[in-house]
């Protein structure tokens, strides 16, 4: 790229326009999502555009473009065509044909590839009910433009908040106007992020770091996935004001190295904004310095915990240490040092640009402008969500999410993760937002949701998440390190069916020293899954511990699985996806049945049946 | 955190018996020049990229070289899980154990491959053919279960498909 350095806010307008003006030059874009979609083979798809637009001799008026993440991962991979905004997904290479002279050359919408609601097909992008239950302003570029070209950003006003705060504010003034806007982390704990910066910008010392914590963990998490790889743009120029307002001169970003791709695009879009005047010395003739330089974790959980990453970073062992100092007092290398998420940063940019009043307009009371979460589990529409604060989890899961697949009942939505905790079916009404999520036991942790229907074992997901704390505990404080261990022996063997109603108490008692003794965040709401189901799921595990059932049918030692005879059609699937051959008949009418020596109780039968004849004994 | 449980210091002998070649890591050393300890990290990075995973020889030699203590380099190579001591195999395959792939059970997935390879999570086969690891989350839920060998994605996948899609990889 051969941009050369903008020495102020006009340059940028002018590199913006000229952007703007190349992309008119097209009359129609193809968006190919070329980030979770790669794994539906995205880039096949993309290259079969290109190869087939070219020769349809369609080239120079229709672009085809790599975009990031639009959301409705369930579809991949998903394609959307400007200017219309048809929404496809499913797509093939073999569809790319019918595309081009169907909706590129003919105007119209191909209605097999679009998502059926109610049996009738939904065309266009903002129609969907996928769509349009939600507010996508933090990810409204996400989709839009191409990551990996700096012009896509700035022709869409990425950077021109940076060049407001750096040329028209004083740091104090950005700092105000974040905290007049309410905005709070967006990492878990929902601490005010102008709060924050404040007391870092205050804090006498020397040289100040800002860090952006992009070492997404949790397991069923992939919101800053999704903002890293599809606008990088957005999250740096949320960096370069975060600096200017703290007074750093020296950023990192902090990623997972578990995902490739947003190492990829973060990589390639730091050296665009080097190379533009956005980093380095003297950004935009404003006499203020700053770069961000790029590291990749290793592999440990817990070094999403503020303390613990410094630490992996300054390249020592990544254990948590006490707190106070906090790190905004002593942090990287001794010096205050200001660590905010990647959502956080991603929302700062639109704070400055349209003002505190406007950002502070959508939300609840106590938590401002929305929240993106990643939608997984047992839910139709799984992806990536954005809704204001203050949404039901009824609106969430059902409207946005399309509800639960095969149509079982709802059991609970897990929140925030390992620290978070299972949130039952009376809480659907539940505004949520920072307070009301933490009043009832869970947290909204960084924003993952993982909807769990009638056929998911409570005391299984508990047991499962104590699994992963325990393994991601760094084991420097012993209440973390033993208390855990001792926690996921009692479930496992309450999973095991040697479980006594005494247990119960005791798993109770124990989560409450944890939480009260561990030293970090980690230890801290390690308990959580477990309280919130005990809290609202006692049934199931008075189940587990005295009648020695596992009523959802996952637990292996408390399940047997029985053919109904009478409900089934003898269709064979059962036969053929066993994986231990227990299962006989199920052809010529003869009903199947289940060898009980040879079942390893793993239910892959009870998923596959059509007629739900396999149940439980 | 790295669920290898070998003697740092004798880990690199278990496989391999030749001498192990140090120049590339001396180059990796001499580009990153001057080496602190707030580089150990990536230093150890790009090492197990060259190498495919962290020799004991090797390592060793880059201490001497850098004056890092062993001590130090050798806690945090195994402190992180992403860090090994020992070879690994042609072909990575990662099972996630992700809530999402959790719910839709995914354990059923990692006990077929542990079948089908006879070997432990982080465990590599004898003929260096294949090396199985469960990860936290690949953060592709909208998959689940879903596993990856090497860079291609499996989503969706059921116990009987696992030998179909292993034979793929020589």
């Amino acid at each position: 790229m051969g941009q050369s350095r903008l020495s102020g806010p006009t340059d940028l307008e002018r590199f913006g326009a000229d952007a703007q003006a190349a992309e008119k030059q097209y009359r129609a874009r193809v968006l190919v999502c070329m980030t979770g979609c790669r794994s539906k083979g995205a880039a096949e798809l993309a290259a079969a555009f290109r190869e087939q637009i070219a020769a349809a001799g369609l080239a120079s008026e229709v672009a085809v473009v790599d975009v990031g993440c639009h959301g409705q991962c369930a579809l991949a991979p998903v394609v959307v065509v400007e200017p219309a905004d048809f929404l496809y997904g499913g797509v093939k290479p073999e569809d790319v044909e019918e595309i081009i002279q169907t909706t590129l050359v003919g105007g119209k919408p191909i209605e097999r590839l679009c998502q059926k609601v109610d049996g009738q097909p939904s065309t266009v992008f903002s129609d969907a009910p996928f769509y349009a239950g939600q507010a996508r302003d933090v990810l409204a570029q996400c989709g839009r433009v191409d990551p990996q070209r700096i012009e896509d950003a700035v022709a869409r006003g990425t950077y021109a908040a940076a060049a407001k705060a750096l040329t028209e504010m004083t740091a104090e003034k950005v700092i105000e106007e974040v905290r007049e806007a309410g905005l709070r982390g967006r990492g878990g704990a929902g601490f005010p992020t102008g709060v924050k910066w404040g007391l870092c910008r205050d804090t006498d010392g020397g040289d100040k770091y800002l860090i952006c914590n992009a070492d997404e963990g949790d397991p069923g998490a992939f919101m800053d996935r999704a903002l890293l790889e599809g606008v990088p743009h957005q999250v740096i120029e949320g960096m370069i004001i975060a600096a200017f307002a703290i007074g750093a001169a020296k950023g990192f970003i902090y990623v997972r190295a578990e995902y490739p791709i947003a190492v990829e695009h973060m990589t390639l879009a730091l050296n665009q904004a080097r190379q533009c005047g956005l980093l380095g010395s003297d950004i935009l003739g404003s006499g203020f310095d700053f770069d961000i330089e790029l590291r990749e974790g290793a592999g440990a959980f817990v070094c999403g915990e503020e303390s613990a990453l410094i630490a992996s970073l300054e390249g020592h062992r990544g254990m948590p240490r006490p707190r106070p100092p906090f790190p905004v007092q002593s942090g990287y290398m001794g010096k205050p040092t200001t660590i905010n998420n990647v959502e956080t940063l991603a929302n700062v940019p639109g704070i400055i640009a349209a003002g505190a009043g406007a950002y502070a307009a959508v939300g609840t009371d106590g938590s401002k402008g929305t929240k993106v979460f990643a939608l997984a589990g047992k839910v139709r529409n799984t992806g990536l969500v954005e809704v204001p604060m203050g949404a039901t989890l009824q609106e969430i899961v059902f409207d946005v999410g399309g509800g639960i697949g095969g149509d079982r009942e709802f059991k609970a939505v897990q929140m925030g993760g390992p620290s978070g905790g299972c949130v039952p079916g009376e809480f659907l009404d539940l505004p949520l937002d920072y307070d009301s999520v933490k009043d009832i036991g869970a947290i909204m942790g960084s924003g993952g949701l993982v909807v769990m229907d009638e056929r998911t074992c409570m005391v299984d997901v508990a047991r499962f998440f104590l699994e992963f704390t325990q393994s991601e505990s760094c084991g420097k404080c012993v209440p973390c390190r033993v208390g855990t261990r001792h926690m996921l022996d009692m479930l496992q063997r309450i999973c095991d069916g040697e479980g006594q109603a005494e247990d119960l108490d005791e798993l109770d008692s124990l989560a409450a020293e944890i939480k009260a003794g561990a030293l970090c965040g980690l230890g801290q709401t390690a308990p959580n899954p477990v309280l919130t189901t005990l809290r609202y799921f006692r049934a199931e595990y008075d189940a587990h511990v005295t009648d020695h059932k596992c009523p959802a049918g996952v637990c292996k030692k408390l399940t047997t699985f029985v053919v109904e005879t009478e409900t089934c059609k003898a269709c064979g699937r059962c036969v053929k996806v066993c994986p231990s051959g227990a299962i006989t008949g199920g052809a010529k009418k003869v009903p199947a049945e289940i060898d009980q020596n040879k079942c390893i109780t793993c239910g892959i039968c009870r998923e596959t049946c059509p007629f739900d004849a396999v149940a439980t004994a | 955190m790295a669920n290898e449980l070998v003697d740092p210091t004798q880990a690199g002998d278990m496989l391999t018996a030749e001498a192990v070649d140090v120049a590339p890591a001396m180059a990796i050393v001499e580009q990153m020049s001057p080496v602190t300890s707030g580089h150990i990290i990536p230093l150890l990075q790009q090492i197990q990229d060259a190498y495919g995973y962290l020799p004991r020889d090797v390592v060793l030699a880059v201490c001497e070289r850098t004056g890092l203590p062993a001590s130090r380099v050798f806690g945090v190579a195994t402190f992180y899980a992403q860090f090994h001591l020992t070879p690994r195999g042609r072909h990575m395959v990662r099972c996630c154990r992700g809530t999402a792939c959790h719910v839709k059970r995914g354990t059923n997935v990692s006990e077929a491959i542990e079948r089908a390879l006879g070997v432990g999570d982080g465990q590599t086969t004898d003929d260096l053919r294949f090396t199985f690891e469960t990860v936290a989350c690949l953060g592709t839920c909208f998959l689940a279960p879903v596993i990856m060998v090497n860079d291609d994605y499996y989503g969706e996948v059921v116990p009987s498909k696992i030998s179909e899609i292993l034979d793929q990889y020589e």
